[in-house]
C-alpha cells in the first residue's frame, strides 16, 4: 500500500485512466437523448401530389428521421441547391451522404395504397448503402406507418376502390354513402381533425398512436424516471475491466518479491503461504473496491449518475466483485514466473474476458451464444448485479444469484492460486 | 513437530547428517554440525559448494532428504524454530520503493511484532545497523553497503539468537565491509550464536571462532583457524618468492621444486628456515632474478587448495 502511495504513475494508471476511458464511454453512449441514433434519408417526391406531398411531410415529422429534400448549401451565402433528383439522390447514397434515399414515382398520387397479392400501387423504390442493415429497416417501417397516419382519405378511398372491386360492385346507393363518406373525411383531414402528424406522435417513451390502424398507448415501466440511462452501466462495465488490469498489476508484486528473495525471507516468518496471499486478496479487494466507489462518484459528480440512492446495493455488488476480481488477478499472478509473461497473459485474458463479459459493448446486442459465453466471466454477472442495482431499482436479495456466483468465483480462483503458489513454498 | 529428545536443548543450532539433493546434484551432502552461544561458525567454501542451501535447510525453506535440524531443540520449519532463528539472506531481500523504517516495520510484523514491541525493536535495529540517520530513506536510494546493513537489520527485529549470515558482504566497499563487522561482533559479544558463511578467507579469519571448510556439499575440515592449518601443514610455512623473467619457465622452475605459481609468485611450502636458501641458490642456478621474497604461515586459502587442489575463489 505504500509502495502504491509513493507511486505516483501506478495512482494514475488505478485511478485516472479508467475515469477517463468511462468519460468517453458515458459521454458517446451514456446522454439523456434517445438510444436509437436519427437515420439520414434522401426523399424524392416526383410526384408531387397531394398525396404525396402529405406523405413527405408526415415523413419530415417523424422524430427518429433526418429527411432531406435537398442538398445542404455549401455555405451561408450560396444560393439554395435544387430539390434531389432520382439520380442525385442514388448518386447521394453511394457518396455516403445518406445510408437511405426514398423515391416517391410519379402517379403515386392516383394510386398510392397497394391492397392484395394482385395490388397495383405505385411503388416508392428504397435506396439503401448496404453496410448499414438497420436504416433501410427503420425507414421501411416508419414509411409504412406515415403512410396510414398521414392519408387517412386517401386509404379509405383506395379501399373502397379495391371493395367495389372484390364484392362485385357497389350500389349506386352504396356509392354515394362511401363519396359522401369520403367529402367528410377529406374536410377533416383539410381542417387538420384527423389524420398527418398533428395526431400522432412518434417517438420513444410514453404516447398515443391513436391514428393509425390499431390504437397503441404506450408507457415506459424502466428508467421513466432515469436521467442518464448507461451511465451506470458503463460505470460498472469499465470499471471492472480496470479493476482487473489493477489487480492483476498488484499481485504481481508476488513476483517481484519471489525474484528479489523477499518472498522467501517472508516465508521463513511467521507467515505462512496462505496468510501471505489471504493478506494479499484483503489489500487488493480494498483497493478494487475503493476504485469503483471512485468511478461511482464520479460519475455522480460529472454524469448526474443517482449514486446515493443506491448506496447499499452498491457497497454489496461493490465488495463482491471486488473479492472476485482480487482473486482473479492473485491467480494470474500465481501462475506466471515473471512480470513479463503477467502482463502479457493478463492483458490476453483480461481484454477477452471484457468484451465477452459486455464491459465493452452491452450483451444485449450480442448473438444469444455470445452472452451465454458471457456468463463465464467475472464481467457479465458483475454488470448484471450493478444493472439491477442502478437501472432495475431491484432489492438487495434479488442480488443472490450475482452475489452467489461472484463469492464463489472468489473462493474457488483463490483456492487454485493457493495450490499454485505451492511452487513458491519449500524445494 | 519437536523432538521430544531434544525438548529444551541448549544447544543452540544442531545439524545432523543432511542431505539434500536436487535431481542428479547433491548440494548438502551429509552435513553435521553445532553452533553455541556466543560463538561464529564460519563457513567457508568456494561458490556452489552448498553453502546456501546448507543455510536454507536450517531456515526451513528446503526440506532436506535425511537428516535433522534442530534450534533449540525444535524442528528447523517449527514455529519455536523461526522464531528463535534470524537469517541475513545473499540477495538484497528488502522492499526497495518503501523506507528503511517501513522496511522494518513490515518484517517486524511478520515476526508477530506490534506495538510498542516493535517500535522498540524497530529504534534497535536501526542504531544497530547505524542507519538512524537514513530511517525515512527509501530502500532504493540507499548506498550498497547501506542496503546490506539494512537487509541485516530486517533479520534482527525478533532478536534471534541463532542468526545465519550468508555472504553479507557481496559487493560491499571496505568501510561499510567493516561496519558490517563491527555489527556481527557484537551480535556474538551478546551471546548469540552464529553462523557465517563465505568464500572471503580475511572475513572468516577475523569473525569465526570456528570454521567448517565445506566443498561439493561436504564439510571436508572443521576447527579453529590455527587447528585447520596445523592439521593441513603441520609447523610448515610458506614462502612466496617473486621473479623477474619468463613467467612459464618460473612455474617450471616452482613446479619442478614442489611449489606453485599462484598470481606471478611463487609459493612454497617449507618445513624450515633454512630450506629457502636452497631454493633461492636453485632459482639463481636456474636462471631467474628474484624481486622479492618473504616467509609466512598458511592461510585458510592455502588450507583449502591444500585440501582440494583447488583455489578457493573461482
Amino acid at each position: 500500500m505504500i509502495a502504491l502511495k509513493r507511486d505516483r504513475g501506478a495512482l494514475v494508471l488505478s485511478f485516472v485512466l479508467p475515469l477517463a476511458f468511462f468519460s468517453i464511454f458515458a459521454v458517446i453512449f451514456g446522454g439523456e437523448h434517445d438510444t436509437t441514433p436519427k437515420v439520414h434519408v434522401i426523399v424524392v417526391d416526383e410526384d408531387k401530389s397531394e398525396a404525396s406531398q402529405d406523405l413527405v411531410k408526415a415523413l419530415e415529422k417523424e422524430s427518429s428521421l433526418v429527411v432531406a429534400t435537398a442538398p445542404e448549401a455549401k455555405s451561408k451565402n450560396a444560393p439554395v441547391p435544387a430539390d434531389y433528383t432520382a439520380a442525385t439522390a442514388e448518386a447521394a447514397v453511394q457518396a455516403g451522404d445518406a445510408p437511405v434515399a426514398l423515391i416517391v414515382p410519379e402517379g403515386f398520387g392516383q394510386n398510392p395504397i397497394a391492397f392484395g397479392p394482385d395490388a397495383e400501387g405505385s411503388e416508392v423504390q428504397l435506396l439503401n448503402d448496404q453496410s448499414d442493415a438497420i436504416a433501410p429497416q427503420i425507414v421501411m417501417g416508419l414509411l409504412q406507418k406515415a403512410a396510414i397516419t398521414a392519408m387517412p382519405a386517401v386509404m379509405a378511398e383506395q379501399g373502397m376502390k379495391y371493395a367495389d372491386k372484390y364484392v362485385g360492385g357497389f350500389t349506386p346507393q352504396q356509392k354515394k354513402v362511401v363519396e359522401d363518406g369520403l367529402a367528410d373525411l377529406r374536410k377533416e383531414v383539410a381542417n387538420g381533425d384527423v389524420g398527418s402528424a398533428a395526431n400522432s406522435e412518434s417517438g420513444s417513451g410514453s404516447g398515443d398512436f391513436g391514428a393509425g390502424i390499431i390504437r397503441v398507448k404506450s408507457r415506459a415501466v424502466v428508467g421513466q424516471n432515469k436521467k442518464s440511462p448507461m451511465i451506470s452501466f458503463y460505470a460498472a462495465a469499465i470499471g471492472v475491466m480496470f479493476l482487473m488490469f489493477t489487480a492483476s498489476g498488484s499481485a504481481g508484486a508476488l513476483l517481484d518479491e519471489a525474484e528479489s528473495g523477499t518472498l522467501e525471507r517472508v516465508l521463513s516468518t511467521r507467515v505462512t503461504m496462505t496468510k501471505l496471499l489471504g493478506g494479499k486478496l484483503l489489500f487488493n479487494t480494498l483497493l478494487a473496491f475503493v476504485q469503483l466507489v471512485a468511478m461511482f462518484l464520479w460519475g455522480w459528480a460529472v454524469f448526474k449518475l443517482d449514486f446515493f440512492s443506491h448506496v447499499p446495493g452498491f457497497i454489496v455488488m461493490g465488495l463482491c466483485t471486488a473479492f472476485a476480481v482480487a482473486a482473479f488477478g492473485l491467480l494470474l499472478a500465481s501462475t506466471c514466473h515473471t512480470r513479463a509473461q503477467l502482463g502479457a497473459l493478463s492483458t490476453l485474458v483480461i481484454l477477452i474476458m471484457s468484451s465477452v463479459g459486455g464491459s465493452m459493448f452491452p450483451r444485449f446486442l450480442m448473438p444469444e451464444a455470445m452472452q451465454k459465453a458471457g456468463l463465464l466471466t467475472i464481467n457479465a454477472w458483475a454488470i448484471d448485479g450493478f444493472t439491477k442495482v442502478f437501472w432495475r431499482d431491484l432489492p438487495l436479495w434479488d442480488l443472490w444469484p450475482q452475489v452467489g456466483v461472484l463469492l464463489a468465483v472468489g473462493v474457488v480462483l483463490f483456492v487454485v492460486a493457493r495450490r499454485v503458489a505451492r511452487r513458491w513454498e519449500t524445494a | 513437530m519437536v523432538n521430544q529428545r531434544d525438548a529444551g536443548s541448549t544447544t543452540p543450532l544442531q545439524v545432523e547428517r543432511l542431505v539434500k539433493r536436487f535431481g542428479d546434484l547433491t548440494a548438502v551432502n551429509d552435513v553435521s554440525l553445532e553452533v553455541n552461544a556466543g560463538e561464529c561458525l564460519g563457513l567457508l567454501g568456494p561458490n556452489g559448494a552448498g553453502k546456501s542451501t546448507l543455510i536454507r535447510s536450517i531456515v526451513g525453506r528446503v526440506i532436506p532428504d535425511t537428516g535433522r535440524v534442530a534450534v533449540f531443540g525444535a524442528a528447523a520449519a517449527s514455529t519455536e524454530a523461526r522464531m528463535a532463528l534470524g537469517w541475513v539472506p545473499q540477495e538484497l531481500a528488502i522492499y526497495p520503493r518503501i523506507s528503511c523504517t517501513e522496511n522494518l516495520g513490515a518484517f517486524g510484523r511478520y515476526y508477530g511484532l506490534k506495538g510498542q514491541t516493535l517500535d522498540e525493536a524497530i529504534k534497535w535495529c536501526l542504531h544497530w545497523a547505524a542507519l538512524e540517520d537514513r530511517a525515512g530513506e527509501l530502500a532504493r536510494n540507499l548506498s550498497g553497503g547501506m542496503k546490506r546493513r539494512l537487509n541485516m537489520a530486517a533479520g534482527m527485529l525478533h532478536k534471534p539468537r541463532v542468526v545465519l549470515f550468508d555472504e553479507p558482504t557481496v559487493g560491499v566497499d571496505p568501510q561499510s565491509r567493516n561496519r558490517i563487522f563491527e555489527m556481527i561482533e557484537a551480535l556474538r559479544a551478546a551471546g548469540a550464536a552464529l553462523i557465517y558463511t563465505t568464500h572471503y578467507m580475511e572475513e572468516a579469519e577475523r569473525l569465526c571462532d570456528r570454521i567448517a571448510i565445506i566443498d561439493h556439499g561436504k564439510i571436508i575440515a572443521t576447527g579453529t583457524k590455527d587447528e585447520l592449518v596445523r592439521s593441513a601443514f603441520g609447523t610448515r610455512s610458506q614462502v612466496m618468492a617473486r621473479f623477474s623473467g619468463d613467467e612459464a619457465a618460473i612455474g617450471a622452475w616452482a613446479a619442478h621444486n614442489g611449489g606453485r605459481l599462484h598470481e606471478g609468485t611463487a609459493e612454497f611450502t617449507v618445513e624450515q628456515a633454512t630450506e629457502i636458501a636452497r631454493l633461492l641458490d636453485d632459482a639463481t642456478k636456474a636462471g631467474l632474478e628474484l624481486v622479492d621474497v618473504s616467509l609466512r604461515r598458511p592461510n585458510l586459502e592455502s588450507v583449502f587448495l591444500h585440501l582440494t587442489g583447488r583455489e578457493l575463489r573461482d
